[in-house]
Formats: structure tokens, sequence, C-alpha cells
């Protein structure tokens, strides 16, 4: 069931089993039939972890999603509370709680499980309001990096960056830390530590300090990761605005993925079947997973668009070539060796069909002449042609009153890639945002200045060229079919982050110290002392470090740029005050 | 070595026993024990005395309670100033009991410190205290009360105090001879005896039950003794008859007549764990006597008045002079010391012996042992022996025996042998008369090091506890760090040195020892009311989530505050915020925020959820403008009347002028300005405006007709030319007013192109208009134009005519084979041409 978290270079599945262990512990304590009452945002987090079966077993009889007013009834022993430690939550439990039948028998015990940890002000308030007694256990589940897939942890945390960059609450950084101590506590001690900007700095500090605390608990576990690297959202705050051209990038771009599923129209995918006729085609949007564990989908998930086609096509091939082998199949023994593979085949075929149609989907907007525009113009950009001047294709876009995302991604991609716009440049894309698509924007444009996605040019000076041309941001011999470079997901344009793993890699960042005095915030090494008999036997010289980053690190770490893509588009319901941007703050892969 | 067996004493075929000094006792006690109250704590345990209080009545006289440790040094005496004592006891922890006759239980530490006392309730309180006990369960240390209305009273664990009062006997008219405490199958129960009849007492009810093959003979019971473990059970008779059997009472052992007829002064069980003899040892004045299953028993002469205690596998005898130790010899070193025994272990040490002396006898002793095959458990023995015996000298000759044997066996595991050597050495050491802890091997692994570790912490005695941790290699944590932080503990007790010596003693010896905790004895010196001692300490404490609470109880929030942000833990940095507002008035609690920035943000989102106007003050107060006018945008869109809405966007407007933000502040003006219009346009054209944007506004007007007042928007508003294009065109088309559109495009050069008219013509499926407006689009972008209206013929035409391959080939992957051949044709051809060149 796990088998996409083993896939990877290193074993995750030890992580999800820690939860599942953790979750299970919890459930048992309180003894009897059980409700649990879910924080609607930790749903899909949970179901990463275990599913319902696992719940199930442990005698969880009914699911409920928070919400102000009565429990429902549900004839259980206990009632959990599965939640944020978030004051508004808090006022919603109390009421829940107030409101509870106190006449009706058997009566129901509360529990709380705060995700990811248990907050004093939370239980503060809670004693305040005059339930907290009523609360049997109240205890903490820390759910802080989940595995995704096998190469890929997310803190799922949506509103991380506009809680570091726009309120300066560093709650999630906390989190963070925390995480990466029961990665370390599980997978040994990280021996390195790099990192860029403000932070990033903060969470080693955290990390710093947290081991500082516990003296006595030397980790005897023999590292399993080199090097982490922690990186500031706001280092490159470019990759998340282009747009992605990698098969996954782009079913997430156009239909958002989130907790590994994505919803798609469910017209291309009606049942094929003669006689029915088609006559009733499925509303319900089509659900489907996608990690690794689907063999084809591993195949071309880190595939440019342009070269998913071909592989479809050859699969497509292969598998009814492996169908007609029935006809050769003679006596009993080759038939029943062919009837064995079906299963495995059907799938395989059934895999097939859904990424066909998915590929349809896509292709019928990659091929649109917006697309296509939007495209260059991001690609000219970020090339550095013309970023300094009010652009057409944008005017253009906004008096035809396009979506305002897509307007505020080539604005704030334009400011990126001239280390700000002149201010007359500026004003001009504000006003005319603000009277095409209304004055209340003036907050949600004074929140991407805040967040520095948009920013006049102070200094009159654009380091962007210098750090394209030093990194090699941009690449101008793309092949996308069989790529040799990262710059081939955005056909040219090479992440900046990624760069910066690169090229920490190989030969080190004092390659690189002028560019990165460029990017906001400090740069820094730390090291983590291992017990001797855990420290890796170094061969060769002194000036062995330098190893080459895998081909495959690039792709690895790119996921992780996804996500924060996911919630760009996804978590924007601009009204006042809420913010456009989301994602991570710091995300980190780990060199290995 | 002949004479070792001098002091065993034969009882039964099997079984010896003998009497060995642990101590000769130099607590010079003027008075007989018989007059004092003693209690001794088992597991070689302290020894309380209450002097003075059984003869002496005079008033005045106060008693002296007294506690030694098994050696006889005192560890310290304390006038009693309290009420009659009736009972001691001590706990499993080793803190005394002493039980007064009004009820009240006061607990005492070993060096006669007051911790704390409790009451065994009111019916104690009325009654009195007639009789008390002191037992231990599973459940921790009990107490169990007679009261003077000759009913019981019990807790079976006093730090989880729970007073039961059990039924009453029916017909008891005065105290029993004897009752004793049962545990069984985890229920406290009593045991009585009235007259020749037994009673059973648990919670709810009385019943009579019987000693089975007890002799009819057997006249009125006496006495009664529970085991060490409560599993086995005494009774004597008054016509000197023991009954022996289980607790149960399901099961007798045996029966014996001592021959008196008087009540032993103390009476209690001295059997080792595993032992096939049971045996109970009696004591009257003069003499004691072993009881078992046979038909003799042993005697010993009582020169001085003794008390008895219970152990695990023995009895210890207390006296003016002496402190012995009464046991049943184990199994394995029987076999060796028996006289004339051949087993494996006595041959290994004769041999041993032999070798010493350099003589061949060596030889022949171990080949005797080697030809059996029993060398292996030759060692055990030697080993196992070892650890029953108190000379040092007697374990060194089993060990080297041990040893010698090892040498002519193959992989024999070393860890037996380690062990019993490591384990040894810390029990002479604890043995020591300075220490006074006399505890057996079976007592020792039954009590555990960890537990022996801290009883060696309760005597303060650190230097040796530490050194026996660091001896067994113990981990820090359970063991050297431990007992660190108990010393600091007792340390900041000490009154008599300042803080900051105190302080820095503890950090010296602590330093960053692993598992220690600095708040816990920071903590302690709070409670001890040294706060500034606390405040130093805590200065060494690593982790921030102990130092912020106990900080915040001390009211040093600030300081506080300031470790919570170093923790990085935002809840943490919340509490202490929340506990500032409380505790200051709220300017000097926004000046501290003040000088605190991450604490400030974190208030600061504190109250955008629960307190928005707080939020305002705080703005103001740092004169940020900015978010003051973004507040009051927000709040304007939660006005519903449109005057509210104006007037919150005044003062956004005002704050933005404060602020400096041009741009703002003249977009907000716009605004206000929009707003009356719509107010205006809905009033006089009915139809809803409020809300729109400015760009919603003027296609709406353009759609409803009223091309005029759009045009007066476009003016008023300085709507750039292009986007006016734009929206003009799009509205109405979609208002389907071609005408307009016509006009509107001759009006002036447009500055969109013509190119958009097209495509807006092709949206609206109107190719007869889009036509129109192809020929107008300038030559860059015709073929697009053309091939959009679908005259892929002109298209064809504009595209040779620019020579442009890419445009060529567009419009060739346009054109179907059937109809549009000619076209194809001509294109391929221009194509090839261009090529060529």
């Amino acid at each position: 069931m796990a088998a996409h978290l083993s896939s990877g270079r290193v074993n995750l599945t030890a992580l999800r089993e820690a939860g599942r262990r953790e979750l299970r512990e919890f459930l048992d304590k309180c003894a009897g039939s059980k409700a649990i009452v879910w924080d609607e945002y930790l749903t899909g987090p949970f179901g990463l972890i275990a599913q319902y079966s696992l719940l199930k077993e442990h005698e969880v009889e009914k699911m409920f999603t928070l919400k102000p007013g009565r429990l429902p009834p549900a004839d259980v022993k206990n009632i959990i509370f599965f939640v944020r430690p978030k004051l508004e939550l808090m006022d919603i439990i109390t009421d829940n709680v107030l409101r509870e039948d106190r006449g009706r028998s058997p009566q129901r015990d509360f529990h709380i499980l705060f995700v990811p940890r248990r907050s004093l002000l939370c239980e503060q308030w809670l004693k305040e309001q005059g339930v907290l007694g009523s609360f049997i256990h109240r205890e903490q589940y820390s759910l802080d990096l989940i595995p995704f897939d096998g190469d890929l942890l997310s803190m799922e945390s949506e509103s991380a960056f506009k809680e570091c960059y726009l309120e300066s609450d560093q709650t999630s950084l906390y989190h963070a830390a925390k995480g990466l101590m029961t990665l370390q506590a599980l997978y040994g001690t990280i021996p390195q530590i790099f990192g860029k900007g403000d932070c990033a700095r903060h969470v080693a500090n955290m990390m710093i300090r947290m081991k500082r605390e516990f003296p006595g608990s030397q980790n005897s576990i023999f590292p399993v990761f080199d090097t982490l690297l922690l990186l500031d959202r706001n280092v490159d705050l470019l990759t998340p605005l282009a747009t992605q051209l990698t098969y996954e990038g782009l079913i997430d771009e156009i239909y958002g993925i989130q907790n590994t599923y994505v919803k798609l129209p469910p017209e291309k995918f009606a049942p094929k079947k003669q006689g029915e006729g088609g006559k009733d085609l499925p509303t319900e949007p089509k659900k489907l997973q996608l990690n690794s564990a689907e063999e084809l989908y591993a195949e071309i998930r880190d595939k440019n668009f342009n070269a998913v086609g071909s592989v479809l096509s050859k699969k497509a091939k292969i598998i009814s070539a492996a169908f007609e082998e029935r006809h050769h199949a003679k006596t009993v023994g080759e038939i029943k060796q062919f009837v064995s593979q079906l299963p495995h085949m059907q799938a395989a075929r059934s895999s097939l069909a859904n990424h066909t149609s998915i590929a349809e989907l896509i292709k019928d907007i990659t091929t649109s002449e917006d697309f296509f525009d939007n495209l260059t113009v991001e690609q000219e950009f970020m090339s550095g042609i013309d970023t300094d001047k009010v652009n057409n294709y944008i005017e253009d876009c906004i008096a035809q009153k396009h979506p305002l995302i897509k307007i505020l991604r080539l604005v704030c991609l334009q400011s990126v890639c001239n280390s700000g716009l002149k201010q007359k440049v500026l004003d001009h894309y504000k006003r005319e945002i603000l009277q095409t698509y209304g004055y209340e924007h003036i907050l949600t444009l004074n929140n991407l200045e805040k967040a520095g996605l948009l920013k006049p040019q102070t200094g009159g000076r654009n380091n962007y060229p210098t750090i394209r041309k030093t990194l090699r941001l941009w690449m101008d011999d793309v092949n996308e079919q069989n790529p040799n470079d990262i710059s081939y997901v955005y056909s040219g344009y090479a992440p900046l982050s990624v760069r910066l793993a690169q090229l920490l890699a190989r030969p080190g960042w004092r390659s690189i110290e002028e560019v990165l005095k460029m990017l906001p915030g400090p740069h820094f090494e730390e090291r983590q002392q291992l017990p001797t008999g855990l420290q890796k036997k170094r061969r060769g010289g002194a000036g062995s470090r330098g190893r080459a980053m895998p081909d495959s690190f690039a792709i690895h770490f790119l996921k992780v740029l996804r996500e924060l893509l996911a919630f760009v588009l996804f978590s924007y319901t601009v009204l006042l005050g809420a913010l456009l941007l989301a994602g991570w703050t710091t995300y980190f892969l780990v060199l290995k | 070595m002949d004479c070792y067996t001098a002091n065993w004493n034969p009882l039964g075929e099997e079984t010896f026993y003998r009497k060995l000094e642990l101590y000769s006792m130099e607590w010079g006690l003027r008075e007989d024990l018989r007059d004092c109250v003693v209690a001794a704590a088992p597991y070689g345990g302290p020894i309380a005395l209450l002097r003075n209080s059984r003869r002496d009545k005079t008033p005045g006289a106060r008693p002296i309670l007294e506690i030694y440790s098994a050696s006889g040094l005192l560890l310290a005496s304390v006038p009693w100033k309290s009420g009659h004592l009736v009972h001691l006891g001590w706990t499993a922890g080793e803190d005394l009991l002493c039980i007064q006759e009004d009820g009240t239980v006061l607990v005492y530490n070993l060096f006669c410190e007051f911790k704390r006392h409790f009451s065994m309730g009111n019916e104690v309180l009325q009654n009195h205290v007639l009789e008390a006990q002191v037992f231990h369960t599973e459940f921790g240390t009990g107490v169990a009360i007679l009261t003077g209305a000759l009913r019981f009273s019990l807790a079976t664990n006093i730090d989880d105090l729970k007073l039961r009062r059990l039924p009453e006997v029916p017909g008891l008219q005065k105290p029993p001879p004897c009752w004793a405490v049962l545990s069984q199958d985890r229920v406290t129960v009593v045991l009585l005896a009235v007259g020749q009849e037994l009673f059973l007492l648990d919670n709810t009810s009385c019943s009579v039950v019987s000693p089975p093959g007890l002799s009819p003979s057997a006249g009125p019971f006496l006495h009664m003794a529970v085991s060490f473990t409560h599993r086995h059970l005494a009774l004597f008779c008054d016509t000197g008859t023991v009954w022996m059997g289980t607790a149960s009472l399901k099961e007798k052992f045996c029966e014996f007549n001592t021959g008196i007829r008087s009540s032993p002064k103390q009476m209690v069980w001295c059997t080792r764990p595993r032992s096939r003899q049971r045996a109970v040892v009696l004591a009257w004045e003069r003499q004691l006597m072993v009881v078992g299953n046979s038909s003799e028993c042993i005697r010993f002469v009582l020169d001085e008045d003794s008390h008895l205690v219970p152990e695990l596998d023995g009895v210890r005898i207390l006296s003016r002079s002496s402190h012995e130790f009464l046991h049943e010899i184990p199994e394995a070193s029987q076999e060796i010391f028996r006289i004339a025994s051949m087993a494996p272990g006595a041959l290994l040490l004769e041999a041993q012996k032999e070798y010493e002396k350099e003589s061949q006898k060596a030889d022949e002793y171990l080949r005797e042992i080697r030809e059996q095959q029993l060398l292996p458990e030759a060692v055990g023995q030697c080993i196992e022996a070892a650890g029953y015996e108190h000379e040092p000298e007697t374990q060194k000759s089993l060990l080297r025996a041990a040893s010698f044997g090892k040498c002519f066996l193959d992989k024999f595991p070393p860890e037996g042998f380690v062990r019993m050597c490591q384990d040894l050495r810390v029990l002479n050491a604890v043995r020591d008369y300075q220490i006074g802890i006399p505890l057996t091997f079976t007592q020792y692994k039954q009590l555990t090091i960890e537990v022996l570790l801290d009883r060696l912490v309760l005597r303060r005695l650190y230097p040796l506890a530490i050194r026996i941790c660091e001896f067994l290699r113990l981990p820090e944590i359970q063991g050297v760090s431990r007992i660190l932080a108990h010393w600091a503990c007792y340390k900041v007790q000490q009154k008599d040195k300042s803080d900051e010596e105190v302080a820095q003693a503890i950090n010296q010896k602590l330093g960053d020892t692993a598992g220690i905790s600095y708040s816990d004895i920071a903590t302690r010196a709070y409670d001890c009311g040294r706060a500034e001692l606390a405040i130093r300490l805590l200065e060494y404490e690593p982790r921030s989530g102990e130092q912020v609470p106990l900080l915040l109880k001390m009211k040093r929030s600030k300081l506080a505050l300031g470790k919570a942000i170093e923790s990085g833990d935002t809840d943490l940095v919340y509490t202490v915020v929340l506990h500032l507002k409380n505790e200051l008035n709220r300017g000097t609690f926004f000046m501290t925020l003040q000088n605190q920035p991450v604490a400030l943000s974190l208030y600061r989102q504190f109250c955008r959820h629960q307190e928005r106007e707080t939020l305002k003050d705080l703005y103001n107060q740092d004169d940020n403008h900015q978010e003051l006018g973004n507040l009051h945008v927000q709040s304007g869109y939660g006005e519903k009347r449109i005057e509210g809405r104006v007037a919150s966007l005044q003062s956004a407007l005002d704050e933005f002028y404060k602020a400096k933000n041009d741009f703002a502040a003249k977009a907000t003006e716009e605004q206000i300005k929009l707003l009356r219009l719509q107010r205006h346009l809905q009033e006089e054209l009915d139809k809803p405006y409020l809300d729109l944007s400015l760009h919603d506004t003027v296609a709406t007007l353009i759609l409803d007709g009223h091309h005029k007042r759009a045009e007066q928007l476009y003016r008023d508003f300085r709507i750039p030319d292009k986007r006016y294009w734009w929206l003009k065109i799009n509205a109405l088309a979609t208002r389907g007013d071609w005408e307009e559109i016509e006009k509107f495009s001759k009006s002036k050069k447009s500055p969109i192109g013509y190119l958009p008219f097209v495509e807006v013509a092709v949206k609206h499926h109107n190719r007869y208009e889009a036509r129109k407006y192809a020929p107008r689009v300038p030559p860059e972008q015709r073929v697009k134009a053309f091939v959009l209206v679908g005259d892929l013929e002109q298209a064809a035409e504009a595209a040779i005519e620019r020579k442009n391959e890419a445009e060529m080939s567009l419009v060739l992957s346009r054109c179907s084979a059937g109809t549009d051949s000619a076209v194809a044709e001509k294109l391929n051809r221009a194509r090839a041409q261009l090529l060529k060149k």
C-alpha cells in the first residue's frame, strides 16, 4: 500500500510507520467506540498517513467535520477532535461542547488531538471558556513532515508563506524545525546544514538549539542523509511564478494536485462500453491518485510534456502486442502463463487509458494560442527581454479582463526578472488592475509588495541579468525529448533553487559568493557533530566533498517546488485581506 | 574453614539456619528497647526510636524521636512535640510514619524533617487509635487502624489517600488479641482473632474462617504473623501450638507445639524465597525459637531485650549491643560448605586451596569434577555461593575458586562472574558500617540498583552513589545526572551560602550533564523562597519550554518573554504575551511589546482575529499609517451602507496621505468618486452598479446603450485609450451592436489596431463583420486576420507577398485537401521558390 514511499533513494516508509504508530497509540488510549470531528484542513494530510480502515480497526465509527452548533448524534463513547491549534477552532469546539446534551446517556467523553503541536495558548483559551475540564485526553500528534512520495516530504502548510512574510508569524518554521528533528531521530543526524535566507537561518538555529536541549540523547543511527539544504522561499520567487511544462507540472497547473489527488473533468473518462450508448455521462469529477506507485506515471511524470506523447504511443503498442500474445498461446501452459499476467496487463491498460485522456485534455490547452502567447511573454522576461517597460500582452490581457491570477503572475514575474519595476511602470500596472478588477485589490497589491513579489526598483540597478548569467538560469538549447539539463522542465528556464543546489554539490557555494550576496538573506553553513563511529570514512583526500549531484536529484528537488505552484493557483480566494500566495517558505530536500 | 559450619543449626533433615552478627551497635542506648517505640525499615533500612515514651509519664519530659542507621549511627533526632504516639512505621520510600492517638499521621524524612501530615478521618479522631499497623502491598504503603470503637479503618496507599472503614465485627466487645492485614488478589483485608474464632473483614462483609487442619485441642489465638510476601500465615494458640499455612487459609504446611503457653513478644516468618522449609521465628523475653516442618526446633538464648525485623530472606534481630541476621543457609552454600560434601562446588573450592598450597591434590579434585563433567556447575555454584556470604574473605575465596575453575573451561560465559564481582563490590560498600545498609544479595536483587541508589540519595550519600554509577557504568540519565540533580536540589536548601555561590557550585558540578533539568532545581530553589537563586539557575537551563512557566510563576514575565522568543516556539511566546497583557496596564504592555518585534507581530496576529480595535491602537502607536489605511479599507468593505463605506475610505485616504503613499491615496480618492457615481447611476437607471469595478461599470453602461455616460467616465477617470477601445468593442459585440462598432472603428485611428475587431467578431461567430476589418489590419498581422476569417486565398496572397515562410506554413496547415488544393499548390510553389533562394 505504501509502495510509492519506498521507491525513492531513501525509504520513507519508516516515517509513515512512525506516524501510524503514534496515531494508533492515541486512539487506543480512548477506550471504546469513537467518532472523530475533523478540522477539515487535516483530512487530506491524514489520508496520506492512515486510511479509514486503520481508524476503523481502532473503533472509529463516525467522522464529522468541525463546525459550530450541536454535534450530530452518534452512539459512541468518545468524541475526538482532530484540530490545528488555532483559536478560531477552539471557539468552535467550545460551542460544540457547551451544546452537548448533558442529559444524554451514556455520556460521551471528549478528547482533543492537537496537530501538530499541543498549545498552551489554546488550552488557556479553552480554560477561560470553562470547557478545558471536559476533555479527558489532550494530546499532540506531531504531523510535521508528511511523506508524499518516495522522495518528497511536505508540511502541507499552505499558509506558511503568508504567515512568515506578511504576518511575521514564524510558527510554521518552528514546526519545520521540529519535523526535521523527528526526521533526524529516524534517519540519523544530518552532518551538514547549508542555507540561504532569514527563515532558513532561523530554522537552522532552532534545530541547533533543540539538539542542545537534549544533550544526552546521542543519536546512534548511521546518517542516511549527508546534507540538508534550507532555502527561503523568497530567495527564489521566480520559479513558482513561471508555468511548469512537465507532464505532472501541467496537470498541476491546470487541474491542481492536492494531497497527491487530482480531480479531472469526467467527460473523457466515460466508460466506453458498447450497448450503453453513453446515455449517463458521469457528472462527478473523476478523482485519481498520482504517485510513483503507478509504473507508467512514474515514467512520464517528469518528462517535458512534448515528450510524453511518444512514450504513450510506444506503451500502447507494447500493450496491444502483449494482448495479441493470446493468439499465439497454444499449449495449456502458455495460456496459463498468459492468464496469470492478465491482471497486470489490464492494470497497465487502464493506466494507459487514463493518462492518454489526461494528455488529451492538456493538449487542448497547451495548443491554444493564448497559452502560447502567455508562455512567450514569460520566456521573454526570464531571458531578460524588455523587462523594464510596460508589456503590451499584459495590457491587452487586462483590457480583456483575463483571470486576475494570470495577470498577477505575469506582473510579478516581470518584477522579479527586473529586480523590481520602475515606479512609473509599477504604478501603471497597479492602476490598470485596480480599475479593471476592483479597487479592493489595493490590499492584494499591498500584500504582494510586502512579500517582495512586486516591488519598485531601488537603487536603479537590475541584478537579475548577473544572477541569470552566473547561475545559467536561461538555456537556449533545450532538449525536451532527452534532457541533459534541468532547464527542460520550463523549456529554457533552469530553476534558481535547483541551480543553487547543484552548485552547492559542485564546486561549492564559494564560487558564487557574489550572486549569493545579491539574493536576500544570509547564507550559512553548519556542521553537526556525529559520534565517532558514525562518521563516514572519507574517500580520497581533503577535497573529496564535491560530489556531483545525481541527475535525478534536480528533478526530485523540483517536486518540492511543484507543491508551491499548486497553492499559488488554488488557495487564491481573494476576498478582502485574504491573500493570493501561499505555500512553502522553507522547503528542503536532502542531498544524498 | 573447619569451623565454618559451627554456627549452622539444623532444622529437619535438609535445612540449616545461622545467625550472624551484622554490626555491633554503638548507639549507646540507656533504656531497654522494650521502653521505646521501635520501627525498622525493611531492606536493611533505618531504625526509628521514640525514647522515654512508655516509662516516663512525668509531664514536661518530652520524648525524643531518633533515627539511626542499621549500624547504629545517629542520623538525626528531634524532641517529640506532637500528640501521643501510638505507632511508628516506614514507607517503601523510607519516610517515617508517626501515627498519633488522634489519627493524625505525621510524615518525616530520614533526617527527622517534617514533610507533611494527613488524617485517618473523623471517626478515628473521635474514637482514638487503639492500635495501628503499617503494611506494604503492590499498591504502596498502607496504614490500618483499630479504633477505640473497635472498628477498623485503613488506607491502602498513603500517597493516594482513600480511607476505607471496614464493617463491624459482630460480638466484638474488647480489642482482639491479635490482627493482621492481608493482601489477597489485589484486595486488602483484615484478619482478626476473637477467642477461638477467626474473622476476615473485607470492604463489605465480615466472614468467619478457620485454618484447615488445626488440631482440635488448640485453644484461642494469641498471635498471628503474615509473611513478607503476604503469602503465608502463622497462628499462635494459647496451648503453645503454632499453625503454619497459606494466607488464603486453604492449605496447611505444618503445626508445632512450642510448649510455651504465653504469647510471644514477636512472631515473624523467616523463609528465603523458593525454599522448601518454611519457618517462623518466635521471640519471648529471654529466648528465640525457630520452628518449622520438623519435630525439633532451634532455640537461642536472648541475653538482651531484642526486636525482630522481618526481611525477604530472613530476620534481623536488633538489641542494645548488636544487630544480627538470622537466615536459612541457601542451597549453594550448603552444597559447598556442608561437612563432607562431594558437590562439585565443594570439590572445586578444595582444589583451589590445594593449588594455592602447590599440592598435586588440586589436580585430583579437579579431575574428579571433570570426569563427571560438572565443572560448569561447580563454577556456577561457587559464584552463586559467594553472593550469599557476608565476609569479604569468604567471598574472595569462593570467587577465586570460580575463577580457577573457569580456566579449565572453554567458552564459559564471563558475564555471571563479572556481574557477581560488581554486585559484591557494591554490596560490601553499602554494608560498610559508616553507610549501614546491610542488604543481602537476594534483597539487593529484589530492590534493584535504581532503588538502592535512591536510598543512598535519601541518605545524602551523593559521592558514594555517583561512584557506584560510574563503577557500574550506568547510563548518565539514570545514573550520575539523576543523582547530581538530587544533590543540587539539596544544595539549594543550604541557606548559609549566597545565591551566587550555590549557583556556581551547582553549575560547576553539573555542567551540561545529560538529562539534568535545571528548571527542576530552580523550582526547588523557588519553593525554598530563593527566587534570585532560581533565576540564576534557570540561566543554565537549555530548554526554554521549561524556563518560561517557572519565570511566569515567579512574576518575571519580561524575562520569560525573552526566553520564549529565544526558543522559537510561538505558542510559548503567545502564552507569555497574553500573560503580560493581563499583568500589566495597557501602556506598559504596549511599551514592552515595542522592544520585542517577534512578540509584537504575534500579538498583532492575535488581535487581527480577536480584537480589531486593539490592532488600530497598536498601529497608531508606531505611526504605521499604511497599515491603518489598509485596516480602514478592510472595514469599509464590511460596511453595508454606502455612506459608511465612503466614510471608512475617507479615513483610509487620510492615512495614506500621512503615509506618503500618493498612489494609494489617489486610488482611494478615485474609488470614493466612483462609489458616489455608482450610487447616482443606481438611483437614476434603477440597476445595481454598486461594487462593480470601474471597468465593469463602463462595460455595463455600454451594454445598456448609455454611450454618453460611458464616454464621460472614460474621460473622468482617464482610462487609457487602449483599454477603453478593447472594453468598448467587447461590450458592443456582446450587445450585438455591429453598427456602433463600425462607427466607432471609424471615429479615429484605433490605438489597438484592427486585429482585435476581427478577433472579437470571430469570437461572436460573425464572419461577415470580421471580413470588414481584415483588410485594415497591418501587413504583419494580416495573414493571421485572413486565416481567422477563413479567407485562405487572401491569407496565402498576403503571406506570399511578405515572403514569410512561417506564415505560409500556417496557412498551409489550415488548407484542407479537397477544397483548397489550388491555394495549397500556390503556397507550395512560393515556398519552394523562397527556399531555393
